[in-house]
């Protein structure tokens, strides 16, 4: 299982391990992240999974549809290049190593 | 039920477990006696099969949450157009014109969700805010000076009605017409009862304002409503559909909230150790009102229609039947949430179906979710209590959830 780190906005790290195959946003509810907050379940409609991902990264994993693009814009935290929503990155082999910086609010 | 007793097993593709038949239960779930209290017959649901069947209505009906999740999220395979109530509109001619997105599938669907989704995205709901944060505030203002007051009435329905009808850019005149014309509609998923047949007789004067209200000229500028319209002007939507996606507005986005916020209060009268949990942190006031959106789910069932014969939990449905799903019975399945029965404000709430799940999840949801925290939000900070003060009388609807009247007295903090 690939491991993944998460960073809070005021600096606390942690890192957990999350299975190939579930969202990161799933991987994150699952150990009690409460900076996810992912009101809509994962339905890409409520832009409070947001996170940060180095931008290079983000793309490699699975690339942006116009949807989570518009949503983002109305992410509640700023948008940077690297903002993305949780629930719509798959976690697979290639996260391993991954850093998640959270934002300091989702709503 | 001959159309299930004449299939045979494994009409569909190959299963280790032997199929099942779909348990038929002799309860009405459109019925008074189950609206007044339908949790008891939500567990009976849940534990007598994955998949039952009402003879009552010819409708087969899922309780659990992971048939529920399942059924949302199959849109192929559990369609909406063919109506989101028992009435099949391959066999029946609808009431009303159809939904052009509650009643729509794929690929129709996602042209007119993509220009709801739009006109209620999270871009558009940060300007909204300090609005509604002041009509809240407005709203508390007067209740604290009264102290008693009915929270259906005086709280419930008029927070609502003072800030959606103007973000969507609807004249002054007429709008008491939007709550009996939205019951109209939540009655008329149900079967052909007393509810839905009273409903549908005085439903004519109501549908002539809500019509009249969805043409361009009726709309003001800058609000929803309009905005929906100007998407007809760059060819993403006819000049005639944009009237009609309006009008899904005009059903589902004001009574709904009614309900929503009615349940959030009635949840914290009710739960006084959560109401000062509340209290002690004002920032808890949006889960509160998503965890009384699991608790209480104020829109309580949808139908779809199967497309083709499907297995469902080792249960097969044939082709063109009719599956109820029970949205408030999948929020409180034991196999899918710790403590189901118990109101927690701080419940990781995320993944309940209150707001439905997949391609149809409610396009309003933060919009609803807005106002909910915004009152939450501002009664908890003004109000030290909260008390149930006389008779607590239950709203009667075959879709709907709430009360007609929560008489509440409240002391300033
Ligand atoms: C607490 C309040 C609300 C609740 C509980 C609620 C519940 C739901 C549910 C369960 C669905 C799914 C229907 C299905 O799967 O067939 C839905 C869809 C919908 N809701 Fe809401 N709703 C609420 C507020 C609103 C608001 C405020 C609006 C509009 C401003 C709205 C507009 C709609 C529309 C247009 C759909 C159809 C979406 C589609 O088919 O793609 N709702 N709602
Ligand atoms: S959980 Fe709602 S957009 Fe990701």
């Amino acid at each position: 299982m690939p491991k993944i780190t998460f960073l809070t906005s005021d600096g606390q790290r942690s890192t957990f391990e999350i299975a190939a195959g579930t969202t990161l946003m799933q991987g994150a509810l699952q150990h009690g992240i409460d900076a996810i907050v992912a009101e809509c379940g994962g339905n890409s409609m409520c832009a409070t999974c947001h996170v940060y991902i180095d931008d290079a990264v983000a793309r490699e994993l699975s690339p942006m549809s116009a949807d989570e693009d518009a949503l983002l814009d109305g992410a509640a935290a700023d948008r940077e290049p690297g903002s993305r929503l949780s629930c719509q990155i798959r976690v697979t082999s290639a996260c391993e190593g991954l850093l998640v910086r959270l934002p300091d609010r989702q709503t | 039920m001959s159309a299930k007793e004449s299939l045979s097993a494994g009409s569909s593709g190959v299963h280790q477990v032997p199929l099942q038949e779909a348990v038929p239960l002799q309860i009405d779930p459109f019925s008074m006696d189950f609206f007044a209290d339908p949790h008891p017959a939500h567990h009976v649901m849940r534990e007598a099969a994955p998949v039952v069947y009402f003879p009552m209505w010819k409708t087969y009906g899922v309780a659990r949450y992971e048939e529920v999740h399942a059924v949302l999220h199959d849109p192929q395979t559990y369609c909406s157009s063919r109506g989101v109530g028992l009435s099949d509109f391959a066999k029946e001619k609808p009431w009303r014109p159809a939904s052009l997105i509650l009643e729509a599938d794929p690929p129709a669907h996602g042209r007119t969700r993509a220009v709801l989704s739009r006109v209620l995205s999270p871009a558009v709901m940060k300007p909204l805010r300090e609005s509604f944060v002041v009509a809240a505030d407005a709203c508390v203002d007067q209740l604290l000076q009264r102290q008693s007051f009915d929270g259906i009435k005086d709280l419930a329905e008029a927070f609502p009605l003072s800030v959606f009808p103007d973000a969507l850019g609807l004249k002054k005149d007429g709008r008491e017409h939007l709550i009996p014309y939205a019951a109209l509609v939540f009655n008329s998923f149900g079967p052909p009862n007393a509810l839905r047949q009273r409903a549908q007789e005085l439903s004519a004067p109501h549908q002539a304002y809500v019509q009249a209200q969805c043409q361009r000229e009726n709309l003001a500028e800058g609000g929803i409503g309009a905005k929906i319209h100007a998407c007809a002007d760059t060819g993403e939507i006819t000049p005639a559909e944009a009237p009609l996606l309006v009008r899904s507005l005009l059903s589902a986005g004001l009574d709904t909230t009614v309900y929503g916020i009615g349940a959030a209060l009635y949840c914290l009268a009710r739960y006084p150790a959560e109401w000062q949990r509340l209290r002690a942190d004002l920032s808890l006031a949006r889960n509160a009102f998503e965890e009384a959106v699991r608790f209480e789910s104020p829109v309580q069932t949808f139908f779809r229609t199967t497309t083709k014969d499907v297995v469902l939990g080792n249960t097969a449905i044939p082709e063109g039947e009719k599956v109820l799903m029970f949205l408030a019975s999948a929020n409180r399945d034991p196999r899918r949430w710790d403590n189901p029965d118990q109101f927690d404000i701080t419940r990781r709430a995320s993944g309940h179906v209150g707001f439905g799940s997949g391609i149809h999840m409610c396009v309003g949801q933060l919009l609803a979710r807005l106002e909910g925290e915004v009152m939450l939000h501002a009664l908890a900070r003004r109000v030290a209590t909260l008390e149930i003060t006389g008779p607590v009388t239950r709203a009667f609807n075959n879709t709907l959830r709430g009360l007609e009247a929560l008489p509440l007295t409240i002391k300033a903090a």
